[in-house]
């Protein structure tokens, strides 16, 4: 059983939970992820690891409620418990010095940025990052990014805050005032990513970014993690999750995650239904 | 009885569920003997001086002695005899090839057929578990040294109960949250329900071991990491835990599966009782089970009892050649199972959503014997057609889990990635650190395994009482693996 310590509702439907975890807090590295179970009905499920704290044995993890397991997380309280915790799992982010990079995070994947930003900054790199959103109520950790990062630029779809625009069109300002980017990351969507991907391979810079597939076992079992960078099948839970975005096929990564479509909704709907219930 | 009399006795079958009704549920397929059948079935032994059947079995059941007992209706004592030297009799008992094993060396089945080693074997720890206590082997002192099992699986378990009987502390990591490896997530319930390995486990618990769950080894902590935090030893058993597929277009369409991810959806994560466990898994109508082996026959099996109307087993070579045990094969067929054989997939073909939606197949025939000794199986040119289908599960192995050797880079590896160890004491490369099951041999059975697990806790407990023994020069470590 692992304790919940804190829990923070970040954006509409964006929470942030903390939670003890001592071995894992001690290990991990930017990049990495762990899976929970959250009782003995649950499924497991994959999350990347956004902070940790080896004083307090704690690990960070952000995530937008989609379906019933993540509205059951919403709905948990400092103080009750999450059943299983695996951990670290995937290869850390490769930390390098190789001048100016950019990292550009979207939605939930700004608390996944924010840690490699933070120590790509720390590996002496001059870091420009980009925060995106749908509209100023769902951006959140700006402070956090803006205090590790050499400039921030922050866009909203509909203007409400920061430029009006996407993040790509953010990226492209950075590349045309002459920045000699070496390395762009970029964790969002998969719409995001594979818009973001599609730039950058014009410009030929290197960039890197982290996929989130269904997965059930997370240490290489089981192959439902399964996508194709460069033409060959890689299982994100061990080859990755972080992956070259130039080689990464988004089209097949974003069929195979509507997989359970129907079946997610139908639990998801069952669960409203009961919570309903429950009020009376 | 003399031996003429008991040579006439036949041999007594089991008791099993209907196919008809079987198919429709997830409960287990035979029943096992009634008490009275299995002490007519003990009397068919011979109690032959030299008995050959212990040869035949890899974790040496001393099998003439429990079958006796059983005879005599001393079931107590049966299962205590067992379990000096076996710690899972309720899973070999069920899981076991006994056919190719023990029965096959059985002197009775010379004339007719053998006295059933494995179904007496079931019946004695069905009598245990169901008489509510474990019957507790002796321990031996503590010795005050500690090791560590990496992987839960048959291996693991085997290598721990021995070790705890020679009085070690051990404590077992399992990556997932339960323990039994490949007896929880991969074989199905209707042929070993997940509550006997869990009282085999509680068993093994009860003889001081730990379990630590959610702990994936090679992640969390490396092998040189324990080896510094006070385990005096170590044993990898972490099984071929690595799917392997056939790369032919359109392996990652939706709904196809690996067997490994459909048996864990399934068994491990109960998807059969969705929405009430949360873990979904595809509702089929048509199934293609690639391959022809176990887990094949497990694959399609739990495909038919998830609602599937018609279950393909499509495999490259004939009917002789399946690696499959005869009794699945049989049971599977029994059940309607379809086989098309000397059939191979060439690819599948998906809709825009990227769904499965067909495989096209090949026919093929057999030519010469190849390396594995089997007649090597040839396409037929101009033989390919289409089937449609809405489910595939490929089912044609497992490559070996990378997570250790990839943080372990003084541990020897052969071409196939398998950890290298002696299959005569389980030592691998490096100091303290003993390897078997899966991770060696590639993927075998449950019982070799077993067998691999009993050689280790020999080896470790002869290191643990006197380092000196890892530099005594012992048979070298093989890089490829023996034929079984």
């Amino acid at each position: 059983m692992h304790k919940i310590v804190k829990t923070e509702s970040l954006a509409p439907s964006m929470f942030l939970m903390e939670v003890e975890a001592p071995k894992i807090a001690a290990k991990r590295k930017p990049g990495q992820f762990i899976m929970l179970r959250i009782d003995e009905t649950g499924e497991r499920v994959p999350f990347t690891i956004s902070d940790g704290n080896t004083e307090t044995g704690t690990i960070t993890i952000v995530y937008q409620v989609v379906g019933k397991t993540t509205a059951q997380m919403a709905a948990l309280k400092p103080g009750d418990s999450i059943l299983d915790v695996v951990g670290p799992l995937g290869k850390p982010t490769h930390m390098e010095k190789v001048g100016t990079v950019c990292c550009i995070g979207g939605g939930t994947g700004i608390a996944i940025a924010y840690p490699i930003a933070k120590g790509l900054r720390e590996a002496g790199n001059k870091v420009l990052s980009i925060l995106g959103a749908r509209t100023k109520e769902l951006l959140f950790y700006e402070d956090q990014v803006r205090s590790i990062s050499n400039e921030l630029l922050v866009c909203t779809d509909d203007g409400s805050y920061g430029q009006k625009g996407l993040v790509t069109e953010m990226l492209k300002q950075l590349i045309d005032r002459g920045e000699q980017l070496k390395l762009v990351v970029a964790i969002g969507p998969v719409p995001m990513m594979k818009f973001v991907a599609k730039m950058t391979k014009e410009y030929n810079i290197p960039t890197i970014v982290s996929l989130n597939p269904i997965m059930i076992d997370g240490s290489g079992m089981c192959g439902g993690c399964r996508v194709s960078v460069g033409g060959a099948t890689k299982f994100v839970c061990v080859d990755g999750p972080e992956f070259d975005a130039h080689q990464v096929d988004f089209e097949l990564l974003t069929k195979r995650l509507a997989s359970y479509r129907e079946e997610e909704a139908k639990s998801y709907d069952l669960y409203k239904h009961n919570c309903k219930l429950g009020r009376g | 009885m003399d031996a003429k009399e008991r040579m006439k006795i036949p041999r007594h079958k089991m008791p099993e569920q209907k196919p008809e009704e079987r198919r429709k549920n997830f409960n287990e397929v035979p029943f096992g003997y009634p008490e009275d059948i299995a002490m007519e079935e003990a009397q068919r032994c011979l109690q032959c001086k030299k008995p050959s059947c212990m040869k035949g079995c890899p974790v040496e059941v001393n099998i003439p002695a429990f079958i006796k007992l059983v005879a005599e209706g001393h079931h107590w004592e049966a299962i205590k005899k067992i379990k000096e030297t076996n710690s899972l009799p309720a899973v070999c008992g069920r899981v076991c090839p006994q056919e190719s094993q023990c029965e096959s060396m059985c002197i009775v089945g010379k004339k007719g057929e053998p006295v059933a080693v494995g179904r007496l074997e079931r019946f004695a720890a069905d009598f245990e578990r169901k008489a509510g206590k474990a019957a507790k082997p002796d321990l031996a002192p503590p010795s005050g040294k500690k090791v560590a099992v990496v992987g839960s699986g048959p291996a693991g378990l085997t290598v721990a109960g021995d070790l705890a009987r020679m009085g070690h502390k051990v404590i077992i990591f399992e990556a997932l949250h339960k323990a039994g490896g490949v007896l929880v997530y991969g074989i199905p319930e209707f042929r070993l329900p997940k509550e006997i390995v869990q009282a085999e486990v509680d068993s093994l618990v009860d003889l001081g071991i730990e379990l630590q769950l959610n702990e994936v080894i090679g992640k969390a902590d490396t092998l040189d990491e324990l080896l510094q935090n006070g385990f005096d030893a170590i044993f990898v058993g972490t099984g071929a835990g690595a799917p392997i597929f056939m790369n032919i277009p359109g392996e990652n369409l939706i709904g196809v599966y690996s067997a490994n991810e459909y048996l864990t959806r399934s068994n491990l994560m109960k998807a059969y009782l969705f929405p009430q466990y949360d873990t979904p898994i595809i509702k089929s109508n048509v199934v293609a089970v690639i391959g022809g082996g176990n887990v094949a026959m497990d694959s399609a099996r739990t495909a038919l009892r998830l609602g599937a109307k018609e279950v393909n087993i499509i495999y490259r070579r004939s009917k002789d050649e399946m690696p499959a045990r005869a009794e699945e094969v049989h049971h599977a067929e029994e059940e309607g199972i379809i086989f098309n054989l000397l059939t191979n997939p060439i690819r599948y073909i998906g809709d825009e959503k990227g769904k499965v939606i067909a495989v096209e197949c090949q026919k093929m025939e057999l030519g010469e014997p190849d390396q594995s000794g089997r007649r090597r199986p040839v396409p037929i040119v101009g033989s390919e057609y289409i089937k449609e289908v809405d489910t595939v599960i490929v089912a044609i192995g497992n490559g070996p889990n990378p997570l250790i050797p990839n943080t372990t880079p003084d541990l020897q590896l052969n071409r196939k990635g398998n950890i290298v160890a002696s299959l005569d004491t389980c030592k691998t490369s490096k100091r303290g650190v003993f390897a078997g099951g899966d991770i060696v041999r590639g993927a075998a059975t449950v019982i070799l395994a077993m067998g691999d697990g009993k050689v280790a806790a020999r080896s470790i407990d002869a290191y643990l009482k006197d380092p000196a023994w890892w530099d005594r020069p012992a048979p070298e470590p093989q890089p490829e693996k023996k034929k079984e």
